[in-house]
């Protein structure tokens, strides 16, 4: 199975990288370009847990090391390959 | 009589001899290195968690020290009484384990940012800063990529109303003003410790100003007042 998981500054964090690429696209002519935010992607592959849980497993990844979720909220999606 | 310090050394490390020298050799205490696989810190009076890149940085600053070995003796060590003062990577592990609140984000600026820059002593009644007074203004230098300090307005209003916040980046002349900040922290933040006073976390290198010969010894402060506490 894998994990994609999506790791983002919370909406009340400043986002000083995403401002900085928002401000190049701006230059670049991009002027309906709202807000940019940046964040990380993360790929885990897995064996199928026994007895499921696979959402639980890789919820309890995020609380204890993928995020920092008194900065960054996180998102993810479970797919079977 | 000498006070017993122990310096925790994680692979990445980098400031662990600073603080080894400081303590040893200018001050003439024990010093002892803790190798991050320790699980007995019982012996010590007072833990250093020098500054460095503790695992590369991956993830997070921070995000993966917390998960050393000796990250649960260090939580009985603070529960215990025992002090803790954590340098820069230090200072970011501190927040990870949730020995101190809130977190560090990128500096505003994008950039790492090293030089020398003004601190305001916020509060004396710590065994850290014991040694001087509120008002205090001193030199330190900084050196991260990671230093704007972020909390949500609660933790930002407790931190206050305990008098958490031990020092905060200023001018020469004392001023909080967004010029003097270096990293976008919120309120200035350079410094808190938790609401038992034993555990500080600081983002200036106050084992890089300890003697005349270089140039700066406003770091004294933070280790007389530990060693007169």
């Amino acid at each position: 199975m894998l994990a994609k998981i999506y790791v983002m500054l919370k909406k009340s964090v400043l986002d000083p990288q995403g401002k900085a690429v928002q401000h190049s696209l701006d230059s670049l002519g991009y002027s309906e370009v709202k807000d940019v935010r940046l964040g990380k992607y993360i790929e885990i592959k897995f064996d199928h847990a026994k007895g499921g849980g696979a959402e639980a497993r890789v919820r309890e990844m995020c609380e204890r090391l993928l995020a920092n979720t008194v900065i960054e909220d996180y998102s993810l999606e479970i797919i079977d390959e | 009589m000498s006070m017993k310090f122990g310096v925790i050394v994680l692979p990445g490390s980098n400031c662990d001899h600073d603080c080894y020298y400081v303590i040893k050799h200018v001050f003439k205490q024990d010093a002892r290195f803790v190798w991050h696989k320790e699980k007995r810190l019982d012996s010590y009076d007072c833990l250093i968690l020098p500054g460095g890149f503790s695992y590369g940085d991956y993830l997070r600053p921070g995000a993966i020290g917390k998960f050393s070995p000796i990250m649960n003796a260090l939580q009985r060590f603070v529960h215990d009484g025992g002090l803790v003062l954590g340098i820069c990577n230090g200072f970011q592990i501190l927040l990870e384990i949730g020995l101190l609140p809130g977190a560090m984000i990128r500096n505003k600026s994008l950039r790492f940012v090293c030089k020398d820059v003004y601190l305001r002593l916020e509060g004396n009644d710590t065994p850290f800063t014991n040694q001087g007074r509120v008002g205090d203004v001193l030199k330190m230098p900084i050196a991260h990529f990671d230093g704007s300090y972020y909390a949500d307005d609660k933790t930002l209003q407790e931190l206050q109303e305990n008098h958490q916040i031990l020092f905060r980046y200023c001018n020469k002349n004392g001023d909080i003003t967004d010029d003097a900040n270096p990293n976008g922290s919120l309120l200035n933040i350079s410094g808190i410790c938790n609401k038992q006073h034993n555990v500080l976390g600081l983002m200036p290198h106050p084992e890089r100003c300890c003697e005349s010969i270089l140039g700066n010894e406003d770091g004294r402060l933070i280790f007389e007042s530990i060693i007169k506490k």
